[in-house]
C-alpha cells in the first residue's frame, strides 16, 4: 500500500465521513457530570457488599469467625469461602485455563485476596462488619518473585491441584530453534540484554464494580457491571453460575477506562450475584482505589532477555529470548487460548531478518493474579520494548548511530506482506519513511551535535528512539479466541424513516470515542450525517454478540463490522433507489448520501429519500425496511507502526532526568477521526512515560504490596508529563474495508522504549547498556558511580 | 470513603474550639485543612471519635507580620502563603510554599496542621528549623510559645498537651540581608519529598555568613536540623567551597531509608547536592 502523509476527506464536514475531526458526541454528557457510571446505579432495595482482604501473603486459613459481624444491626450475611463451597462457586474459570478462588478456602496465595463478604444494608455498616470478621492464619513462606519460586525447596503454592508438583504455570516457544542457532554459530558479534519489564496496573480512574439484580420471582438476572467484554462476560456468567443465557442481561454503562483492567471476572462480581441470587434483593459492590490497585489484573511483569546476532556489515542475522513470567498466584493472563505468552512473539519488531527462538516460562508467586494486556495487545509491548532496546545496545557496540542500524535492518516496503520469523503475516508498512519524518521533526542531526559538545561540557543529553511495530486487531476467527470463543466481532445498524439511524456494536467503550467513531464510518458510507446516528453498546440485551473491546480492536474488527453492515445497506439502498428513479440498479452511481442515474446527474434520489421510501414504498420484491447486521471475521491483523524520538536532559549529581523533546510519528492506516487518534497518542504516552519514569508495582520481602495508592502507585499529572509532538504517515492496511489498523494502544508499546533509550543514551559512553524500569534517578546515578 | 463512624462539630470561635478540646481530651482533633486527617480516616489509620472543626474560625485565617516576625495563623492555606507579599519576607518560606504537594492540597491544607502532624517526610518542619520558627500553641488555659525544635519530638508527635491546639506559627524576620531556598526532590507533583532541604542564610555587613539554617525532609525518624553544617557556616565567608563542606555535613546528619524512593546512599547524596545547590540559591538572593 503506498504511504502518503495524510488522509484526505472523501464526505463533506456536514457528512462527517472518515477523516473529519469531529467533537466527540459522548464529552457532553462527561464534562456535565451527566454519564451514567456503574456507581450511578441505585435500585430500590439494594444492599451493599465489601470484601474482607487477607492482610498476609501466603497462608493457611484456619478459621473465619464471623458471629460478632452477624450481630451487627444491618448485616445480612457473612459469605466465606465453605459458603460457597456449598453452591460449587468457591472456585472460578481464568481466561487462561486455570482457576481462580473466588473465596479461599484452603489458604491465601497473595495480600488482598478476597477472603469473606459483608452483605449489608449500607457500605458503612458493611466496611465496619469487615473488622469484627475474626480470621485465624497460618502464615507461610512468600514467595515474591518467580526466580525464588522456581527454586527446588519453594514452597508449593497451588496445593489446589492434585497432580502439581512446582510453581510452573506455563511453558512456551515459537520460531526456529535449529535455524536461530545456525544464525548465531555464524554471527561475527553477539549483542545481549537482559531486563525487566516491572509490574504495573492499569489503573483505571473508575473502579471495578457491579450491581447484580436477580429477580428472584422470574430468575431473570440484570447485571450491571464495569465490563470491556459484555457479551463474552454473559456467557462466561451462565457456564460458571449455571444460569441459563437468555436470563442474563449484562449492561455495562458508562466506563471510567479500562486499559485491560475491565476484560476479567472478579470475585466480587461472582459474590455479589450469588448473594442477589439467594438474598433476592439487589446487591451493589464497588472497589475502593486500594482493592483495584492491588486485587485486580496487572501488566507486565516480565523478565526477559535477548540476543541478537549480527553479521560484519550490522545486519541482523537472529534473535534469541528467553522470557519469564511472574504470573502471581493464579494463572489468569487474558490472552488467546493458542498463545501461552501473549503476542510476544512478534519481538522481531521491525526488522528483517530470517532467524528468531523465543522461549518462555511463567511462574506462580504470592502476588495478586491479571497479566491482563494493559492497554497492549497481549505481551506486545514487552516485546516491543525488548527489542527496541536491544537494537540501540546493538547500535552501540558496532559503532553505528541507532538510526542508521535501524535503517539498514527494516523490513522495505515492497516486501509486504511479510511473514515474519515467528508466523506473523504483517499487512503493509513503511518504516523508513516515518523514521525520516520523526527524525527531520526532532532535528536529529542537530541534536547529535550538541550532545557530542554537550558532554565537551561536562552535560549530559540524551537521545533515544523506538521504531516499533504492533499487532492489533485479533481475530482471525481461525487462530484467535478467548475462553473458546471466536475473536470476530458484529454491528447492527437501522436506518429509520426520517434517516436517522441506530448503530449497535458488539465492542464496547470505555472512553475511546466509538459513539463518536463508529458514527463516522456509517456517515463514510452511507452519507448520511454522523450527528444523525446513535451509537448504542454496552447492553446485552440490544446489541450483537461480540468480544468487546481491548488489544486495540474496536476499529479493526468492530469497525469492519460497522463498514460492512452499512455497505449491505447500501446495496438495498441501491434497489430502492432504482425503484424510486425507475432505473436499474446497475445504471445508479453512488457519491456520499445520494444515488443518481449514469448520465442524468439531475435524476437522484438520496439516502433520507430511500430510508423513507423502505417503510412507505419499497420495491414488491425487496423486505420493508433499512436495516442489517454484519459479524466481520478479519482476514488478518493489523500492524501498525511508527517512531518515536525522546530528548533528555540528565543532571549527572542527582540522576535526575527531565524531557526535553518527545516526537512521535505514528502510522496506524486511514485515521477515523484524527482528533480522537491524536487524544489516543496523547494518552499513551502518557502511559509509557510513567512506566519508563515513575510507576511500578512492587513488594516487599512479606509480599505486602507497595503501591496500594495513589499515593504509592504514581499516575502522571499535566505537570510532569512531557510535552508532546505529534507526526503520522499513512499507510492503509490492504485487508481492512477502510484501512484502518487500530492505535489505542500503539503508543503505550512503542513509547517506554524511546524513553528508556534516551537515558541509556545520555550515558551509554560511560558504558551502561541497561538501567530497569522505572528508571529512577537513583538507579541512573547508580549506574553512573559504577561506570 | 468509608470511616468509623465519628462525632462532629464546628465552633464559630476560637474559645468555642478550645472549650471543645478542654472538654474531649485526648478524643478530640482538630481539623483544619484535613488533607492528611482525611486521608487517614478513608484508609482506617486513624480513627477519631470527635472532630472539631476550626474553618469556621476566620480569625486565625492570616499570613502577616507582626513584631518583627511573620506569622502563619492556624487556617491559612498554603496557598495563601504562595500568594502572599508579607511571606517574602523569609527566603526559605516564600520559596517551600510552591513546593507544597499539589495545587489542590495548596488550596485547602494548612500550614500549621501541617507543622503540627509532625511527619518526617513533610516540608514545612524542615522550613520552620530553618528559620528558627516558634509555634504558638493555645488551650483554655492560656497561650504559649514552643521552640521548633522542642515541639518536633518524633516521628507524627508532637509536644502539644491534651486540649492545646496550634493557633500560628511564627518565624523571625531577619535584620540583614537574607535568603532562602527550598529544595525538593520528588517522584511527581504531589508526591512527598524524596529528599527535601530548607537552607537560609543570613548575611553580616562584612558579607560573612550571621546565621545558617538548614533543615532536612525525610531523611530521618523527624525533620532534622543539620547542626553541624550550619556551625560550619556561621562566621564564615561564603564560597563554593564551604557550602561543599557543609553539604557533606548536612549529608552526615541524615540517615535516610532505603525504600521504594530510593536507595539510600544516593538519598544521603541529594542531601549533600541539595545542600550545596539550596546556599548557593539562597546566597544569590541575599546578595542580589
Amino acid at each position: 500500500m503506498q504511504t502518503t502523509t495524510h488522509h484526505q476527506p472523501t464526505t463533506s464536514p456536514e457528512i462527517g465521513g472518515v477523516g473529519h475531526s469531529i467533537p466527540r458526541v459522548e464529552d457532553a454528557r462527561f464534562v456535565q457530570g451527566a454519564g451514567n457510571y456503574l456507581d450511578d446505579v441505585n435500585l430500590p432495595g439494594m444492599l451493599h457488599m465489601a470484601i474482607l482482604r487477607s492482610p498476609v501473603a501466603h497462608a493457611n486459613l484456619v478459621s473465619i469467625d464471623s458471629s460478632a459481624a452477624m450481630e451487627l444491626d444491618g448485616v445480612l450475611a457473612v459469605v466465606t469461602g465453605e459458603l460457597m463451597a456449598a453452591h460449587n462457586l468457591a472456585w472460578m474459570p481464568t481466561l487462561s485455563g486455570d482457576t481462580q478462588a473466588v473465596l479461599a478456602t484452603d489458604k491465601v496465595r497473595y495480600q488482598g485476596q478476597e477472603v469473606a463478604c459483608v452483605i449489608a444494608t449500607d457500605r458503612y455498616i458493611a466496611e465496619d462488619a469487615l473488622r469484627l470478621i475474626d480470621v485465624e492464619y497460618e502464615e507461610l513462606e512468600p514467595i515474591t518473585n518467580p526466580q525464588r519460586s522456581l527454586e527446588a525447596d519453594a514452597p508449593l503454592i497451588r496445593t489446589d491441584k492434585e497432580d502439581v508438583t512446582d510453581n510452573v504455570s506455563f511453558t512456551w516457544e515459537a520460531g526456529d530453534q535449529a535455524a536461530t542457532d545456525a544464525a548465531f554459530a555464524r554471527a561475527s558479534k553477539v549483542v545481549s540484554l537482559e531486563t525487566h519489564y516491572p509490574r504495573s496496573h492499569p489503573s483505571p480512574l473508575e473502579t471495578c464494580g457491579i450491581v447484580a439484580d436477580v429477580n428472584p420471582a422470574t430468575g431473570q438476572a440484570t447485571i450491571y457491571m464495569t465490563s470491556q467484554a459484555p457479551h463474552a462476560h454473559r456467557t462466561l456468567f451462565a457456564l460458571v453460575a449455571g444460569l441459563p443465557e437468555q436470563n442474563i442481561r449484562i449492561i455495562s454503562p458508562d466506563i471510567g477506562g479500562g486499559f485491560g483492567n475491565k476484560v476479567p471476572i472478579y470475585p466480587g462480581y461472582v459474590v455479589a450475584t450469588a448473594a442477589s441470587l439467594l438474598i433476592g434483593l439487589p446487591v451493589k459492590w464497588v472497589e475502593s482505589r486500594t482493592e483495584n490497585l492491588i486485587s485486580t489484573g496487572f501488566g507486565r511483569d516480565y523478565y526477559m532477555t535477548g540476543s541478537l546476532a549480527l553479521d560484519d556489515d550490522g545486519r541482523i542475522l537472529g534473535l534469541r529470548t528467553d522470557l519469564l513470567a511472574d504470573q502471581g498466584a493464579f494463572y489468569s493472563d487474558a490472552q488467546p487460548t493458542k498463545f501461552r505468552a501473549g503476542l510476544f512473539h512478534i519481538v522481531t519488531g521491525s526488522y528483517d531478518f530470517a532467524a528468531a527462538h523465543v522461549t518462555a516460562k511463567g511462574a506462580f508467586t504470592n502476588k495478586a493474579p491479571g497479566g491482563v494486556a494493559y492497554r497492549c495487545s497481549f505481551r506486545v509491548t514487552e516485546a516491543s520494548y525488548l527489542i527496541e532496546r536491544l537494537i540501540q545496545n546493538a547500535a552501540y557496540e558496532i559503532g553505528m548511530d541507532p538510526a542508521e542500524f535501524r535503517r539498514i535492518n527494516f523490513i522495505q516496503p515492497d516486501q509486504f506482506p511479510y511473514t515474519s520469523p515467528t508466523g506473523f503475516i504483517y499487512d503493509s508498512g513503511d518504516y523508513e519513511t516515518a523514521m525520516q519524518k520523526a527524525m527531520d521533526m526532532v532535528g536529529y542531526d542537530e541534536l547529535r551535535a550538541e550532545q557530542a559538545a554537550a558532554r565537551e561540557e561536562g552535560r549530559l543529553v540524551g537521545i533515544g528512539m523506538a521504531s516499533f511495530t504492533e499487532v492489533v486487531g485479533a481475530g482471525p476467527a481461525h487462530t484467535y479466541d478467548i475462553a473458546g470463543l471466536k475473536m470476530f466481532d458484529s454491528a447492527e445498524l437501522r436506518v429509520h424513516p426520517t434517516g436517522k439511524a441506530i448503530l449497535k456494536l458488539g465492542v464496547k467503550t470505555q472512553g475511546q470515542g466509538h459513539e463518536t467513531t463508529f458514527a463516522q464510518i456509517v456517515a463514510e458510507e452511507l452519507g448520511i450525517p454522523a450527528t444523525d446516528i446513535a451509537v448504542m453498546h454496552g447492553d446485552t440485551d440490544n446489541t450483537p454478540y461480540g468480544l468487546g473491546t481491548y488489544a486495540s480492536r474496536s476499529t479493526p474488527v468492530g469497525g469492519g463490522a460497522t463498514a460492512m453492515v452499512a455497505r449491505k445497506l447500501r446495496d438495498k439502498a441501491r434497489k430502492i433507489a432504482a425503484h424510486l428513479l425507475e432505473a436499474s440498479p446497475e445504471d445508479l452511481e453512488w457519491e456520499p448520501g445520494k444515488f443518481s442515474v449514469a448520465g442524468s446527474p439531475d435524476a437522484s434520489v438520496t439516502i433520507q429519500d430511500i430510508a423513507f421510501a423502505a417503510y412507505t414504498n419499497h420495491p414488491e420484491d425487496e423486505e420493508a425496511g433499512l436495516e442489517g447486521v454484519h459479524y466481520y471475521n478479519p482476514p488478518n491483523m493489523t500492524y501498525p507502526f511508527g517512531t518515536y524520538i525522546v530528548v533528555v536532559d540528565l543532571d549527572s549529581d542527582t540522576g535526575v532526568w527531565t524531557v526535553r523533546r518527545m516526537v512521535a510519528v505514528d502510522d496506524c492506516g486511514v485515521r477515523i477521526n484524527p482528533m480522537i487518534v491524536d487524544g489516543q497518542i496523547h494518552g499513551g504516552l502518557t502511559e509509557g512515560f510513567a512506566k519508563a519514569n515513575m510507576q511500578w508495582i512492587t513488594f516487599d520481602d512479606d509480599g505486602n504490596c507497595i503501591g496500594s495508592n495513589f499515593m504509592d502507585y504514581l499516575v502522571p499529572t499535566a505537570w510532569e508529563t512531557p510535552r508532546f509532538e505529534l507526526g503520522e504517515t499513512v499507510t492503509p492496511s490492504p485487508h481492512h474495508p477502510i484501512g484502518a489498523k487500530g492505535v489505542g494502544e500503539s503508543a503505550t508499546v512503542g513509547s517506554p522504549a524511546a524513553f528508556v533509550n534516551a537515558v541509556i543514551d545520555a550515558v551509554a559512553h560511560l558504558g551502561v547498556r541497561n538501567i530497569d524500569m522505572p528508571v529512577l534517578p537513583d538507579r541512573v546515578w547508580k549506574a553512573i558511580q559504577n561506570a | 470513603m468509608y470511616p468509623p463512624a465519628f462525632e462532629y462539630q464546628a465552633p464559630d470561635t476560637l474559645e468555642g474550639a478550645l472549650a471543645a478540646l478542654a472538654e474531649l481530651g485526648d478524643e478530640g482533633r482538630v481539623l483544619a485543612g484535613g488533607q492528611s486527617l482525611i486521608p487517614m480516616m478513608k484508609l482506617r489509620l486513624a480513627a477519631p471519635s470527635h472532630l472539631v472543626d476550626i474553618n469556621r474560625i476566620s480569625e486565625l485565617s492570616y499570613v502577616r507580620r507582626e513584631n518583627g516576625s511573620l506569622c502563619i495563623g492556624a487556617l491559612a492555606r498554603h496557598n495563601d502563603v504562595v500568594g502572599s507579599a508579607d511571606a517574602k519576607a523569609s527566603g526559605v518560606v516564600s520559596s517551600a510554599a510552591p513546593w507544597i504537594s499539589d495545587p489542590l492540597v495548596r488550596n485547602r491544607g494548612t500550614v500549621c496542621g501541617s507543622v503540627a502532624h509532625c511527619d518526617p517526610e513533610g516540608d514545612w518542619n524542615s522550613v520552620m528549623l530553618a528559620a528558627r520558627a516558634s509555634v504558638v500553641a493555645q488551650s483554655s488555659s492560656g497561650s504559649r510559645t514552643i521552640g521548633i525544635d522542642d515541639f518536633i519530638v518524633s516521628f507524627f508527635t508532637n509536644s502539644l498537651e491534651p486540649g492545646e491546639m496550634v493557633t500560628a506559627v511564627c518565624v523571625p524576620i531577619p535584620s540583614g540581608a537574607s535568603g532562602g531556598a527550598y529544595m525538593k526532590l520528588e517522584r511527581k507533583i504531589g508526591d512527598y519529598a524524596t529528599v527535601g532541604v530548607a537552607t537560609q542564610l543570613e548575611l553580616a555587613s562584612d558579607g560573612t555568613i550571621a546565621q545558617a539554617g538548614i533543615g532536612l525532609t525525610a531523611v530521618n525518624y523527624q525533620n532534622t536540623r543539620a547542626s553541624a553544617a550550619e556551625d560550619l557556616l556561621r562566621g564564615e565567608t561564603p564560597s563554593d567551597e564551604l557550602f561543599a563542606e557543609a553539604g557533606a555535613a548536612a549529608a552526615a546528619a541524615s540517615d535516610p531509608q532505603t525504600d521504594v524512593r530510593g536507595d539510600a546512599e544516593w538519598k544521603r547524596n541529594v542531601v549533600a547536592v541539595y545542600t550545596r545547590r539550596g546556599l548557593a540559591q539562597a546566597l544569590a538572593s541575599a546578595t542580589s
